[in-house]
């Protein structure tokens, strides 16, 4: 085992990082979308129902699934798996922006309009703010989520650590076929795990103090 | 109804406050049989505190709503300073107008300063300019600027953040301050204490505030004028206090204004009209031994200790001073503005051992004390007045 390591060492620092700089750049996106149709969700409250459907039925879509529907519109490649992570992470973040938003006390909204900010001030310096905390819960529920969709993705040779995976599984009882299962499988924990302290650290750094639990 | 004589006392201040008329103002939800305000028309003048009162669903806050277009009139115009509202851009003309509601409602992720300083980053002040607003807004408030600028909303108690959300709306210096049940939701005693606040502020700066309450008792005490409304914003009543308990203007009135207005009268009559008790004081640093012969000598028990900027901070008992010299009480003295009531003050004498309370003026500074004696001896002679009438 540890041989194996040694030997393929650059090899695998290098899928590791590319399957963190997948699941990164993906739940990056994610957050971004998911924001922006949380605010227009909260805006018209009829949409909210429609909303929750969708994102539950979503994250039924079984991830091998998708990716065979993706397929013939971004062909095999590194789209396709950021296009599935990505829509995979949008799901719980836009949950918990919805309720965020919706958990901001409506007096201090008509507050900030009754002060003279604009829909647009009062969002970016009191609704975004406040709801924050619960955004980046889902962030972090995406994140680790995403991980394992990211290992999916490599079935249509995407980056990362899932193609240890697969190929542990292809080649079961050769000679290395623990080993690959293994490497791939603890990678994504180790990254999981460095990814979520990261995220951690980041609302220690943008959620305000004034309302930290 | 709109045009009622000039009230004394405000003329050798200058007035920062703007008129506000309004002008046949509607307010139809769509949907709904009744109108929520049905044709108001009202002036205040500049300067003034005016209370809207009445029972819930009025149109109170409908209306006070209307003036910062929070709630945007069906018809009727309104004017601030002669200027029409609806032709302004609705976040200019907040910007100008202070805004106070219930608990402060202070931005929980901002602290103190930051919420404090919304309004001016909103108009663009430089920062050194907003600090120092931010500063004197603290002090003016009675919230020391070192202690509580880097605090957040909620390390701060309910009346200390209503401090907070008084100092927010008055930021940028606004020439209206409108109100909505900014008091509501404090205990009774801290209640009374930001009202008598709030009329000291009132008289350095000659604001024009508007401010709804269900509490006829608070309109009374705060109101240069008192708006009765009911039922779709009709108004039963708008007059100085005084009239309004004196002559109400029909049963509604009446009824509002409840029984007991013999009672009521006391929470008309200011601390400043009655004559005080001056008993012996001392400052903080004294020798002990100086002042209790002092206190003999007057024939008095006790002694109201200042601190070095006039303030009192305490009435021990002679029995109570010990040491060389005289150090600041511990236990907390509970003042009475010289503005507050003979209601409040009576609501203070009862729970002093003393039988009295601690008048202060502006900036807390001594004044005298108000007893049992001074506010029967004052009843009884409005009682005799009104026998002669």
């Amino acid at each position: 085992m540890w041989d194996f390591i040694v030997e393929r060492r650059g090899q695998i620092a290098y899928n590791t990082l590319q399957h963190a700089n997948l699941v990164i750049q993906a739940v990056l996106v994610a957050t971004v979308i998911a924001v922006v149709l949380a605010v227009l969700i909260t805006r018209a409250p009829r949409l909210q129902g429609v909303a929750n459907a969708l994102s539950a039925i979503g994250l039924t879509i079984p991830s091998f699934a998708l990716v065979g529907i993706l397929l013939p519109l971004t062909s095999i490649g590194t789209v396709t798996a950021v296009v599935a992570v990505t829509f995979y992470a949008v799901l719980p973040i836009l949950r918990n922006a919805v309720v965020g938003l919706q958990g901001v006390d409506q007096i201090l909204v008509e507050s900030s309009r009754g002060m003279g900010m604009s829909e647009l001030a009062s969002l970016w310096r009191v609704r975004l703010p406040l709801a924050w905390p619960v955004i980046l819960a889902g962030v972090r529920t995406s994140t680790q989520m995403s991980m394992g969709v990211a290992a999916i993705a490599a079935y249509v040779l995407g980056p990362g650590l899932g193609g240890y995976i697969f190929k542990g599984l292809s080649q079961i009882g050769g000679a290395n076929a623990i080993n690959y299962a293994v490497v791939g499988t603890v990678g994504v924990i180790v990254i999981a795990l460095i990814v979520d302290v990261l995220l951690l650290l980041l609302g220690r750094l943008t959620v305000s103090k004034g309302i930290r639990v | 109804m709109s045009t009622t004589p000039e009230r004394t006392g405000s003329a050798d201040t200058s007035i920062s406050g703007a008129e506000i008329v309004l002008d046949n103002v509607v307010k139809r939800y769509p949907g709904q049989k009744t109108t929520a305000v049905d044709s108001l028309s009202l002036t205040i003048p500049a300067g003034e505190i005016v209370m809207f009162v009445g029972p819930s669903g009025c149109g109170k806050t409908t209306s006070l709503k209307m003036i910062n277009r929070l709630i945007e009139p069906t018809s009727g115009t309104i004017r601030i300073d002669g200027e029409d509202v609806l032709t302004q851009s609705e976040n200019d003309l907040r910007r100008r107008i202070g805004y106070v509601i219930q608990g402060g409602s202070l931005f929980p992720h901002m602290s103190v300063a930051k919420n404090i300083a919304i309004v001016p980053k909103l108009l663009g002040w430089d920062s050194s300019r907003i600090t120092k607003r931010t500063d004197e807004l603290l002090e003016l408030v009675g919230l020391d600027p070192s202690r509580y600028r880097d605090r957040y909303p909620r390390e701060l108690s309910g009346g200390q953040q209503q401090r907070v959300g008084v100092a927010r709306g008055l930021a940028a210096d606004p020439p209206v301050v409108l109100m909505d049940e900014p008091f509501g939701a404090v205990d009774p005693i801290t209640r009374q204490r930001l009202q008598d606040e709030l009329l000291s502020i009132q008289r350095e700066l000659h604001k024009t505030i508007v401010c709804v309450t269900h509490d006829i008792d608070e309109a009374i005490k705060l109101g240069d004028r008192i708006l009765i409304l009911q039922d779709g914003a009709q108004i039963a009543q708008y007059d100085t206090p005084e009239v309004i308990l004196g002559a109400p203007a029909g049963e509604f009135v009446e009824d509002f204004v409840g029984s007991g207005s013999a009672l009521k009268q006391l929470s008309l009559t200011r601390i400043s009209e009655i004559a005080l008790r001056t008993p012996t004081t001392a400052t903080v640093g004294e020798r002990t031994d100086d002042v209790r012969r002092r206190a003999e000598s007057n024939g008095d028990m006790a002694v109201i200790v200042l601190d070095g900027r006039g303030r009192p901070c305490g009435w021990p008992w002679l029995r109570q001073l010990t040491g060389e010299k005289l150090v600041e009480p511990t236990e907390e003295l509970i003042n009475l503005d010289h503005r507050a009531t003979l209601n409040d003050a009576l609501d203070t004498m009862l729970s002093s051992s003393h039988g009295a309370a601690v008048v202060t003026g502006d900036r807390d500074q001594y004044l005298g004390v108000v007893d049992f004696r001074s506010v029967t001896e004052h009843i009884r002679m409005l009682e005799e007045q009104a026998a002669r009438d």
